[in-house]
């Protein structure tokens, strides 16, 4: 192979090859929450009561609320990879900015609820939890971890489309080079699709 | 250091760059230079585990006058510990997988190479973690390398920055394997289709599978641990309503597949060594490349035979039993084919081949014992006896450990430049054979007899094969000593490497001895199958 076309081909690695790892990578993401999902799925069969008790004290409204952030949200990201495409810069930094905004309320909200339930003694190993059933005191538990790591992975998103949102503004990204800004709405929508889970576990099995 | 001929060791061993020394190897996304470096840190490791292990022996022959029963629970778990996750796990791929996996298949570097040395960075940034947690308050851990919950939540000692050192490697180990996959996906040299890709890139592949698939499952485990420990969340605790043996179930289904990944590269370096040194083609080619994928596959479905005794239902505990049996099959495929690409061979009995046939051996009876203990009945017998202890070193130092050697005495002249002494690497071998035998197989006696693994102390009746065991230890030791030595020695005074010493086919050896930076002169073009030697 001469020297062109070899730089040819590892540009075109560089692109399709940089999906497929992080397509690899969303695999472990999703393989990491399914020995949360396993916990969870052992305890709900065992504990159905104590989980269905302790489900109906979340306040569906807020996480009906939170969920729907959570998917405009990527709906945003969307969008602003597609602006990219199109070579609309300004769309696209506008749009990066929404999601991380909307990213940003929903770990607000998040947190609100957090502080709710602490505030009334509703943390793992507090003795207002351990008064309570088995299941309620692992439906709990699994509460705060499953959230708590889903709200981690919003975090390091957020992080994530700030770094491209400075890349997009100084042209580093761009219509010629979107794949930045493509894997990490791909992060972005996975992280979405957890919570799409997280939602009904949590907030619907009363 | 400059050779006998005046060549200072060429190709990579060039800084190119602008950065010298240290800086030039730390900062380097060569992956031969980050495969090098992996190879010293991991015979390092190798070695305190020895030491570790040695020390466990000699505690055995005379317990309580050289460790207390405490000291004993930390040093087998730090012996575990080392061996398994900076030694075993990481093992062949990232040194010979580094090094090797781009020039079989005609590439100048692994796909994302940064990304290649961010797996470095974090696999010493775990290895120091895990030493650190060794002084930190508390001392070193004690719950073996299993971290079994209710203990590891319990125990004193220093559990939880262990745990996060075990989860910065994992995360290491996963973005190997990632890695891996894309750079076998992208980046084959033209002309190279799947079936004309060499085995150890087959293993490479599906270990790389089993990477991402399983290591994930350990890291949440771990996890678990870590937040029981500081904020009692009670997943594993029946006071609350837990379940401790959730907690096996979750550990095996990373720490079975793990066993995969510790053997399916070594039995690539096989794979690779068997053809050249009996110059025939592989017999059955496809067979042996499929059945890599069908142990990665069948292998992830197997955890539940380390729990038969632990409380499973009975359909449960007869499924598993039968994919174990299962995943013999694929193993046993392998095990015929090299023997049959033997057969009218015209084999040349040089140190590789012959580490290559003690892998076949030892790794045969490793195998064949774990049907045993795959089985139902004789598992309830001898289930953590002596017996299991020398089935998976059968398995995992007579298998992935002696691949390793024969990987290192195969391509050590590829990598450094150097020949080393021949007559030398054969007397290693017979001490290492003969003291490896007398350590482990005299275990397989033990564990019949009903020595309980891990147990300080023992009665009398089995001082005998306890004093066998150890004095095999020591043999065993001196013949590694001797292996070790012969190639520091030719590290710096060997003689230089031709560019295809055993006249191998694969791409490797088509280039200098060591490679130059960019690997091949001129990307090669692939127009048949590995192992032409018909």
């Amino acid at each position: 192979m001469t020297q062109p076309a070899l730089e040819a081909a590892e540009a075109r690695i560089g692109a399709a090859g940089a999906k497929l790892g992080m397509w690899l990578f969303l695999f472990t993401e999703l393989l990491f929450f399914g020995g949360m999902f396993l916990l969870y799925a052992v305890y709900r069969g065992r504990y159905a009561a104590g989980f269905h008790a302790a489900a109906a004290e979340e306040n569906t409204y807020v996480g009906a609320f939170n969920t729907a952030l959570l998917l405009t949200s990527s709906l945003a990201m969307a969008l602003a990879v597609a602006a990219l495409r199109r070579g609309r810069r300004h769309l696209s930094l506008l749009l990066q900015g929404a999601t991380i905004l909307m990213g940003a309320g929903f770990l607000a909200i998040k947190s609100v609820e957090w502080a709710a339930k602490i505030g009334r003694g509703l943390y793992p190993d507090s003795t207002v939890l351990l008064a309570r059933s088995h299941g309620e005191v692992l439906f709990f538990g699994l509460y705060y971890v499953m959230t708590g790591i889903h709200g981690l992975h919003v975090l390091i998103g957020i992080c994530l489309i700030g770094v491209t949102l400075g890349l997009t503004a100084r042209g580093r990204l761009s219509a010629e080079q979107p794949t930045l800004l493509e894997n990490t709405g791909l992060f972005w929508h996975f992280v979405d699709v957890v919570w799409i889970y997280l939602f009904p576990l949590f907030y619907l099995v009363t | 250091m400059a050779g006998e001929n005046g060549a200072a060791r060429p190709g990579f061993y060039r800084d190119a760059g602008p950065r010298r020394g240290c800086a030039a190897w730390m900062l380097s996304t060569d992956h031969k230079r980050i495969g090098v470096m992996y190879l010293a840190a991991l015979t390092l490791f190798f070695v305190i585990g020895v030491a570790i292990g040695v020390l466990l022996r000699l505690s055995l022959i005379a317990p309580g006058k050289f460790f207390t029963a405490q000291h004993y629970d930390q040093a087998f778990t730090l012996h575990g510990l080392v061996m398994i996750f900076l030694f075993i796990i990481p093992g062949i791929p990232v040194s010979f997988g580094n090094f090797f996996l781009p020039l079989l298949i005609g590439a100048r570097d692994v796909a994302f190479p940064r990304l290649n040395r961010l797996s470095w960075w974090l696999y010493l940034a775990g290895a120091c973690v895990i030493l650190a947690s060794l002084f930190l308050p508390g001392g070193p851990l004690d719950t073996g390398w299993t971290f079994y919950a209710p203990y590891s939540v319990q125990t004193r000692t220093q559990v939880s920055f262990a745990v996060v050192g075990v989860f910065i490697l994992g995360f290491s180990s996963i973005l190997t394997g990632l890695n891996f996959v894309t750079t076998i996906h992208r980046l084959r040299a033209p002309g190279m289709g799947w079936f004309r890709m060499p085995l150890f890139p087959w293993t490479l592949y599906a270990t790389g599978w089993v990477q991402m698939l399983a290591t994930p499952v350990i890291a949440i485990s771990l996890v678990f641990i870590f937040l029981e420990r500081f904020f009692g969340m009670g997943f594993f605790d029946p006071a609350k309503g837990g379940d401790p043996i959730l907690f096996e179930h979750l550990f095996w289904i990373y720490s079975h597949p793990a066993v995969y990944i510790m053997v399916l590269p070594a039995m690539g370096v096989i794979s690779e060594i068997v053809p050249v040194f009996s110059r025939r083609t592989v017999y059955g080619y496809r067979a042996v490349a499929f059945s890599s994928v069908a142990i990665a596959g069948v292998g992830y479905l197997v955890w539940g035979h380390h729990m038969f005794t632990s409380g499973m239902s009975d359909t449960a505990r007869i499924g598993f039993s039968l994919l174990t049996f299962l995943v013999a099959v694929p193993s046993g495929v392998k095990i015929l084919n090299w023997l049959a690409t033997l057969r009218k061979g015209a084999i040349q009995v040089d140190a590789p081949l012959l580490f290559a046939l003690t892998f076949i051996f030892l790794f045969s009876i490793g195998g064949l014992t774990g049907l045993i203990i795959g089985s139902l009945a004789p598992n309830l017998h001898v289930h953590a006896t002596y017996f299991i202890v020398a089935h998976f070193h059968y398995v995992m130092f007579g298998g992935a450990g002696m691949a390793f050697l024969a990987g290192l005495h195969y391509w050590f002249p590829k990598m450094f430049g150097r020949m080393y002494d021949e007559r030398a690497a054969k007397f290693g071998w017979l001490l290492l054979f003969v003291g490896f035998n007398l350590l482990y197989f005299t275990m397989f006696v033990l564990g019949l007899e009903g020595m309980p693994r891990r147990y300080f102390d023992y009665p009398p009746r089995l001082f005998t094969g306890q004093l066998v065991s150890t004095v095999g230890s020591w043999i065993l030791a001196c013949g590694l000593a001797v292996i070790l030595g012969n190639l520091v020695r030719a590290l710096v005074r060997g003689r230089p490497a031709p560019e295809n010493p055993w006249g191998g086919l694969t791409l490797e050896w088509r280039t200098a001895s060591p490679p130059p930076a960019e690997n091949f002169p001129e990307i090669p073009v692939v127009t048949g199958g590995p192992y032409s030697y018909e």
